[in-house]
């Protein structure tokens, strides 16, 4: 593989960048493999880096419906953080946090990691001490968090609105300094071009339409460009996870919601961190383009549209200018919509199956694009081991019989329907 | 904007209505023995279909009653509407 180098961009230079190799190739479908990842999205393409890397397993295949990286990991607003408050979400986001830090020399792909810093911002006293316990199980798990007061936080974000007469006035907020943002794309390009170069299979507008399983055991998938077999088989399909269980005779603690998200036009830098809203959902950051990247709420009923409407866009734009009236001299650029798999209790799945070399990757609802590394890397592993690590022993799929659910707002089942 | 056709008033936006969820769920009965599975299925488990879905919705913004709602979950077009204790052929 050609390194990525300013002693490479130079020599290309004096041939108008017209000899650099394709970063990934477009196989047909080989017979058989070790391991085929269905879905080429950030979690699908991670797993496979980190299987080829880690495991050293590089018979694999990437099978994608349409083209990777098309699906969330294009859609997201690229916040990386591990602000959690449960040891299991904790310690598996910090574990990410690591492999953020080290990604672009890793992949030798720029994917323009930028630790800037988020804010929760808190609008009453019960918030404050919600966020001091948040922030000090943070601490215990080597997380970094610091608990602003009103000062402090109009110091940082002084176009927030601190006038006395508000609805939801700016009491302080919870900062964790690590978190951030990244260039998504380039995440999803990053690994595709690294597991490439190991050998995986990265076969685009593959579209699977059946499983082979006998004697409780998967022996390969069906898709739409021919039979492939397989010992074992990953799922990292997001939104589309239930229409793939349905094949299996699976029903899950799954429902795929809509997701929107928006930019302003670019603006001069204003904004130097992440804000999220306290009294909402909304949240906010700038990219490097000067464009206010913003979302919210899920539009609230069950969808597969890929697109969003504009009741939703209204009420969490009306959030963010309650938090930051500058937002409302803005236009409009661009908005969007992705589909969620939104879990029971709001957080992931990373499992075994009762089929044999089925292992299943799902549940991320808003929060899997800081998920990528860590989840491609405890998948990857999952899948090469056949058990699970530590990292995502809590994830698992039974847990909501047995009622270790992993709760982070302690709202119960549904946690989307507030 | 969705607009729902509420038995009860007529047609409406969405705004005057919240979501509840799959219609198709039902609750166990009360006074037979019931499995964790079947607990399960009712408080966690969701086929969560593409395309034609039954599902909840609260006029909770109008007569504040629960309706039935025969929805296509990838094109977001809306079929019909029942009244929540009507049978649904």
């Amino acid at each position: 593989m050609q390194k990525y180098s300013i002693f490479n961009l130079v020599k290309n230079a004096f041939s108008n960048h017209e000899n650099w190799d394709l970063a990934w190739k477009d196989p047909t479908p080989k017979e058989e493999y070790d391991v085929v990842i269905i879905g080429g999205g950030g979690h699908g393409l991670a797993t496979a880096y980190y299987l080829a890397k880690e495991h050293n397993i590089t018979k694999v295949a990437i099978i994608e419906k349409g083209w990777i990286g098309g699906g969330n990991v294009g859609r997201n607003t690229t916040i990386i953080r591990s602000n959690y408050m449960h040891d299991e979400n904790g310690l598996f986001s910090e574990f990410g946090m690591d492999l953020w830090r080290k990604m672009s020399q890793d992949l030798n792909y720029n994917v323009m990691f930028s630790p800037r810093g988020i804010i929760n911002l808190a609008h009453s006293d019960a918030q404050m001490n919600a966020y001091a316990r948040r922030g000090n199980s943070m601490r215990l798990n080597g997380i970094d968090a610091v608990l602003l007061n009103r000062e402090q936080v109009k110091e940082i974000i002084p176009m927030a609105d601190f006038s006395e007469n508000v609805r939801f006035p700016i009491f302080g907020g919870l900062m964790q300094p690590s978190a951030g943002t990244a260039r998504h794309d380039a995440v999803a390009w990053g690994y595709a071009r690294q597991a490439d170069s190991m050998g995986v299979d990265i076969i685009q507008n593959c579209e699977v339409i059946g499983f082979d399983v006998s004697a409780g055991k998967i022996n390969g998938i069906r898709t739409s460009r021919g039979n492939i077999k397989a010992k074992k088989v990953g799922l990292c399909v997001a939104g589309s996870t239930n229409i793939l269980a349905e094949k299996l005779n699976m029903t899950l603690p799954i429902e795929t919601h809509l997701l929107q998200a928006c930019v302003s036009e670019p603006v001069k830098p204003v904004l130097d961190n992440v804000v999220t809203f306290g009294a909402g959902h909304f949240y906010v950051s700038q990219s490097d383009k000067g464009e206010m990247v913003m979302g919210g709420d899920l539009d609230g009923y069950n969808s597969y549209a890929q697109r969003g409407n504009l009741p939703t866009l209204q009420h969490v734009l009306t959030e963010g200018i309650a938090m930051m009236p500058f937002l409302s001299k803005l236009k409009m650029l661009r908005t969007w919509g992705g589909i969620m798999d939104m879990s029971m209790d709001g957080s992931p799945i990373i499992d075994k199956t009762h089929i044999e070399g089925l292992y299943l990757n799902c549940g991320w609802c808003y929060g899997g694009f800081k998920a990528t590394p860590a989840s491609g890397w405890t998948f990857a592993h999952t899948i090469a081991q056949d058990r699970v690590h530590e990292l995502n022993a809590g994830y698992s799929l039974n847990r909501f019989s047995t009622g270790h659910l992993i709760d982070e707002k302690g709202l119960g089942t549904k946690t989307w329907i507030s | 904007m969705l607009y729902i056709n509420c038995p009860h008033c007529g047609m409406r936006s969405q705004n005057e209505f919240s979501y509840g969820g799959d219609a198709s769920v039902k609750r166990p009965e009360l006074n037979k023995e019931i499995s964790d599975q079947e607990w399960d299925n009712f408080v966690y488990n969701r086929k969560s279909l593409r395309g034609k879905h039954l599902e909840l919705w609260q006029h909770i913004s109008g007569c504040r009653q629960w309706i039935k709602v025969e929805r296509d979950t990838a094109t977001h077009e809306i079929f019909r509407t029942f009244k929540a204790d009507e049978e649904v052929a």
